[in-house]
């Protein structure tokens, strides 16, 4: 079964409205946690049970995360929400906030409620203009309707959420410039720790989960962490959209169980687009290392499984790579994707991804030397570990992968100043 | 305390350290260009990267705490690898620049790259290029060579309390710039040279005109304000090439205003006095020493009435100089001794403490939990003493002032009761009234009488309350105050207030050696062997010396229209004196009008002395820089001009000879100013006048000869002060407009100055700064003016 999570509304004609969410049961989880006083504890033990983890691209098991906050302790805390997506093949997020905005709002209520915040933060990507004002009316509903506000359902929990439409960084996506960028700053990752468990949005105490994240809650407590959990593997419960691009019949969202095989999902794609082959996919977003075609047939689709094959789940954004496509070309234009998008901080990504980035502009264009191969893999290296946020690794492993499976296609342009497959020839 | 390991080798770190802090300590090198101990962590440069046992990547030894146990090794293989990589990588995009770069020599990326760079580079692609920025005349840019370290950036927001520099763009494109382009501003701003650890922020004053192994570095203390901070003074054939800032902690932490850098340029004015000179049947020639000397002693000799004498020095001679100044003075026969060049009040000065300071140390003022500050500017006055109410403020002070302006100040003002000066008394009673209300204490005789009829608001309360429950609070006398006409008055209720609110009464004083002035007796009330409050001597103080208009005067470094308060009739004065004595390093037509003869005094850097600052500290300091032309450390002229007068004890080898007379007759380097003062009500002034008064600040970059020649410094937003300020009320009610030209006249005193409309004046206030040329023209510093637009 497809759909049962994030997409619940997918099938009703207009998704995203306040009705449609109530006629799947919208609000009934914080309804019920609410008038039955429900611990916040037995909540987030749902939630280890359901072995929900960050859809963001970390992975890190959301239950525990929440059990970080000093919830006793007195003060102001928040719970941010990053729909900040910006990795290269994401598209997900994107689609809650069309789609099912509501469940997210009830997602962050519940998560408030958890952690002890009465504000939440929703950070959307610059870019995403339909969304923003998708996601902003269903706020507008809901505190209408009193989802939103003080004393939700007659209790004297309170709980206000506000969205914020980023500038238009990648970098923001990482939790804390994601942060700083609300604060109204340039947005720059902060040095952890201290973590924003301890030390968040304003300097109290903050929990961010991906929007993915978050709308899946209202399901896990609607029915179960068991449930979820049994839709997944273990280590790896539930659902997942991914969002496939590329060569295929149906590229496209799908909200599929955890461990689906790979093969399974191309199917559901229609499979590649006539008289193109499978070459490679990159199963996690452009960060995460690129698979060949062949080794990927074998792969499930779910945190472990992608781990065992030598990449990452990511995202969940695939990235399906046909024979017609040029490896040097793809990977400059990720390379140049990163130069641009390193905020300048830290030397080794500010210096790094343009060093990588102008590498592989001389390779693509026919003027690659020898020793450029042995040089791209030490400066990736150099990059990874070194950094303020991920940045860097996000950076070094698209290059690492691509010169693991495909260095004689470098190797060619190099060699021969031009392309090996012909497409991007040069 | 927690142990950890470094290299092998047993560590004694505090909790909560950072390793680099640990390491410093323990005398292990760390390479390093983001960190710098007085600014906010960053971690961005990643250079201190180093290898941490259980620690899964490299570890920036900045922003990482020590703890129990722990075992780091800062030149592993590991370790080193890391910091390799870093350095390759910040000097891939760094130009090849350094035989033209200032900072080659001094260079941090320079040095580190020696240990641990690569002698050939694997970047084979286009370098980056940053366009120039011009900020203003104090620093210059070069930002190709920035590597983005950001320490100029957190000095602004952290220090400077001035967000005026920042990094726009991403990735290598990231540069450092004002966004919007314009000058920094800072009086603090040249500190951001000392932090730049490559050549992308160099001094736009010294720059191309010498190298750094060239030049000699010499310890020197600042000499233009009350702060003493420690400075270091470069030279090159004994020319000062530049001053940078030296660590103290007890008074400037690691900066330097830019006051203190840039002044330097002064002394190398075409004004420089080189010679001797006489006039003689009213022409001026040059002379050798020895017949000027005798020139000057036989002028003054001609006196019969040695009272007729009257010596006025400036408040930032060397103590040596002060000392030996007074004792001559009083040598010959003449009391008449003063260094107060724009005090107006004198009629409590048998009250004055031994020597006006804060009472404290410099640095203490930023532990103090509450601070009421009356008539003092004092961020352009100290800067440094700024920047430590600035970090009390950080810390959660409540900051109050009581002042003519609204100045701006780079921290929160809790409480800014900005009146007219004629008023501040009032203000200053109701601010007693609300001391008193507060107080458990009985109220000094006749202080409620004087109170009664005025009313007390709840901010003045709630500024007295926060004085009172603080642990650690001052009242601080600032400079402005101390030049208003009723200004004992003012000072007996302040003095109160300190008293009954348990705070500090402290004194923010003019020039850099008031308190070396008070020591040493150069004073017409007191020597330096007196008591505080004893009076036993006679003489006539600044003003009473010009009212009078004396036979004879002798000036040591003034400049009478520019230095001097109602300027047009001190320089009365000095032209109907019989004899005028000028000892200056600087000779104007100004000077040579009015002076006899004039003796080319060596400049602050050019001789040896001391400078005892506000807080009590004796600094001593050596001569760094050659003298100009035949100029002469000014102990060493007052020395023979005391054998020529054949006063005794005039036989001194050094300067160190001269302050340890002093240091044994007088005053120790321990007496620590206790400024209470006993109370005596004050009379009840009521300020029932309509004129409008003038308000005359000393502005920042006016304070001095040398400060008054330093181009750069001239050139900066600070120096542009030749304009008359009022609020828009009472431009209103003149009908004058912006940038109108009008005539300024106190009595029959005029000054051509224009218009500057600006609502941080008080009301029936014109704002017309002392020490530059309209005001050379004017009266008194805070008399009344009129405003007449020309027609």
């Amino acid at each position: 079964m497809a759909n049962e999570v994030c997409f619940r509304t997918l099938h009703l004609d207009e998704p995203w409205t306040l009705e449609s969410y109530l006629s799947v049961g919208g609000y009934q989880s914080l309804k019920k946690i609410l008038t039955e006083k429900i611990p916040a504890d037995d909540i987030i033990e749902q939630l280890k049970i359901s072995a929900l983890r960050g859809r963001g691209g970390a992975g890190f098991p959301t239950g525990l995360k929440w059990s970080f906050m000093p919830r006793q302790t007195e003060g102001q805390k928040y719970i941010v929400c990053n729909s900040d997506e910006g990795e290269p093949g994401t598209c997900k997020d994107r689609d809650i906030l069309r789609y099912n905005p509501h469940q997210l709002i009830e997602g962050m209520a519940i998560a408030g409620y958890c952690i002890g915040a009465d504000t939440g933060y929703n950070y959307i990507r610059g870019e995403f203009w339909e969304p923003y004002s998708r996601f902003d009316n269903a706020l507008k509903e809901a505190r209408e309707a009193g989802y939103l506000g003080d004393k939700l359902f007659g209790t004297d929990f309170n709980f206000e959420l506000h969205s914020h439409l980023g500038g238009g960084a990648y970098v923001c996506g990482e939790e804390t410039a994601l942060l700083e960028s609300i604060e109204g700053k340039k947005g720059q990752p902060r040095f952890k720790p201290p973590f924003p468990a301890g030390f968040g949005l304003y300097g109290k105490p903050t929990t961010i989960n991906n929007t993915e994240t978050l709308a899946s809650v209202p399901v896990i407590v609607e029915k179960g962490g068991q449930w979820f959990l049994e839709h997944g593997k273990p280590d790896n419960g539930g659902t997942k959209i991914f969002a496939v691009s590329g060569n295929v019949k149906r590229p496209g969202n799908y909200e599929i169980d955890m461990g689906t095989p790979f093969s399974e999902l191309l199917e559901m794609c229609g499979g590649m687009k006539d008289g193109y082959k499978l070459k490679a996919v990159i199963p996690g977003g452009s960060s995460s290392p690129v698979i060949p075609g062949d080794q990927m047939m074998d792969v499930t689709m779910d945190y472990d499984g992608i781990q065992a094959a030598g990449s990452m789940l990511g995202s969940g954004a695939v990235i399906i790579l046909d024979d017609k496509v040029c490896m040097v070309n793809a990977l400059a234009r990720l390379s140049h994707f990163y130069q641009e998008e390193s905020c300048g901080q830290c030397t080794p990504c500010r210096e790094g991804t343009g060093w990588l980035s102008r590498i592989m502009h001389r390779i693509e264009h026919g003027h690659g030397k020898q020793e450029d191969l042995d040089l791209l893999d030490k400066v990736a290296g150099d990059i990874m570990g070194r950094t303020i946020c991920a940045l860097g690794e996000a950076a070094s492993m698209p290059v690492k992968g691509f010169l693991k499976h495909y260095r004689d296609e470098f190797q060619y342009h190099i060699d021969h100043k031009k392309c090996m497959v012909g497409a991007g020839s040069k | 305390m927690v142990t950890i390991e470094i290299n092998g080798q047993q560590v004694e770190a505090e909790q909560g350290q950072m390793l680099i802090e640990a390491a410093d300590k323990a005398g292990i090198a760390i390479p390093r260009f983001c960190y710098h101990k007085n600014l906010s962590i960053s971690a961005s440069c990643r250079m201190c990267l180093v290898e941490v046992e259980k620690a899964p990547k490299p570890m920036p030894a900045c922003a990482t705490p020590v703890a129990d146990g722990m075992v780091v090794n800062t030149q592993s293989t590991y370790a080193l690898a890391a910091q390799k990589s870093v350095m390759e990588f910040l000097l891939i995009n760094h130009p090849l620049d350094c035989p033209v770069c200032d900072q080659g020599g001094e260079c941090d990326l320079q040095e580190f790259s020696i240990g641990y760079g690569d002698d050939k580079s694997r970047y084979a692609e286009i370098k980056r290029v940053v366009k120039d920025k011009n900020i203003g005349p104090l620093v210059a840019t070069e930002l190709t060579r920035c590597i983005h370290c950001t320490r100029c950036v957190r000095f602004g927001q952290e220090i400077a309390g001035m967000r005026e520099l920042g990094a726009t763009g991403r990735g290598d494109w990231m540069e450092i710039g004002t966004y919007i382009s314009k000058s920094v501003d800072s009086e603090l701003s040249g500190n951001i040279i000392d932090l730049c650890p490559v050549g992308a922020l160099t001094s736009k004053v010294s720059r191309f005109t010498y190298r750094v192994w060239e030049l000699a570095s010499n310890d020197s203390i600042s000499a233009h304000d009350c702060v003493g901070s420690n400075c270091n003074v470069q030279t090159k054939n004994g020319e000062i090439k530049r001053v940078i800032a030296r660590e103290n902690d007890a008074i400037n932490d690691a900066w330097i205003s830019d006051r203190d850098r840039y002044s330097f340029e002064g002394l190398q004015s075409d004004e420089r006095l080189t010679t001797p000179m006489i006039k003689k049947e009213g022409k001026w020639a040059e002379a050798s020493w020895d017949d000027a000397l005798q020139f000057a002693v036989n002028g003054l000799k001609d006196i019969d009435d040695k009272t007729q004498i009257g010596a006025i020095c400036s408040p930032s001679a060397s103590t040596e100089e002060m000392y030996l100044l007074q004792k001559m003075m009083r040598g010959i026969g003449s009391n008449n001794i003063d260094h107060r060049l724009r005090q107006s009040d004198f009629s409590a000065q048998d009250q004055d403490p031994v020597f006006p300071g804060l009472g404290m140390s410099v640095a203490d003022i930023s532990a103090q939990q509450a601070v009421l500050v009356i008539g003092s500017n004092v961020r352009k006055e100290q800067p440094i003493m700024g920047h430590q109410l600035r970090q009390a403020s950080l810390n959660g002070a409540n900051i109050s002032f009581v002042n003519p302006v609204d100045f701006d100040f780079n921290f929160n003002v809790a409480h800014a009761f900005t009146i007219a000066p004629s008023h501040i008394f009032k203000e200053l009673k109701v601010l007693a009234k609300a001391t008193l209300e507060n107080s458990l204490s009985a109220a000094p005789g006749g202080l409620a009488a004087l109170v009664s009829s005025v009313k007390v608001t709840d901010e003045h309360k709630q500024c007295i309350t926060e004085l009172s429950e603080a642990d650690n609070s001052v009242v601080m006398l600032g400079t402005l105050i101390q030049a208003m006409p009723n200004y004992a008055s003012i000072r007996m209720l302040a003095s109160y207030i300190a008293d009954a609110t348990n705070s500090t009464l402290s004194y923010l004083s003019p020039g850099a050696n008031t308190a070396g002035a008070y020591l040493s007796g150069l004073l017409p009330n007191r020597t330096h062997v007196s008591q505080a409050t004893s009076t036993n001597t006679d003489g006539l103080n600044t003003q009473a010396m010009l009212n009078a208009n004396l036979k004879a005067y002798l000036l040591y470094g003034i400049e009478a229209e520019r230095d001097l308060d109602k300027p047009v009739q001190a320089v009365n004065a000095l032209n109907n004196a019989q004899f005028v004595v000028s000892l200056s390093a600087f000779v104007t037509d100004a000077i040579k009008a009015h002076s006899d003869v004039i003796l080319p005094v060596a400049a602050m850097t050019e001789s040896s002395g001391t400078l005892i600052n506000a807080a009590g500290s004796w600094q001593s300091f050596t001569a760094v820089s050659k003298a100009k032309g035949l100029s002469k450390p000014g102990w060493k002229v007052l020395r023979v001009m005391g054998n020529l007068f054949n006063i005794g004890g005039f036989d001194y080898q050094s300067s160190e000879d001269v302050i340890n007379e002093l240091k044994s007759e007088g005053q120790s380097e321990t007496s620590k100013s206790s400024n209470q003062i006993s109370w005596m009500c004050p009379e009840n002034i009521s300020a029932q006048t309509s004129d409008v008064q003038r308000i005359a600040e000393l502005p920042i970059y006016n304070v001095d000869a040398v400060t008054r020649r330093a181009t750069a410094l001239q050139q900066t937003q600070d120096a542009q002060v030749d304009c008359a300020r009022i609020n828009s009320a009472l431009a209103k009610k003149l009908k004058l407009e912006e940038s109108q030209p009008v005539t300024a006249k106190q009595g029959d005193n005029t000054a051509d100055v224009t218009i500057s409309i600006d609502d941080r004046i008080t009301d029936n206030c014109v704002y017309l700064p002392a020490g530059n040329v309209a005001a050379s023209s004017l009266g008194g510093g805070f008399d009344a003016i009129e405003l007449l637009s020309k027609s």
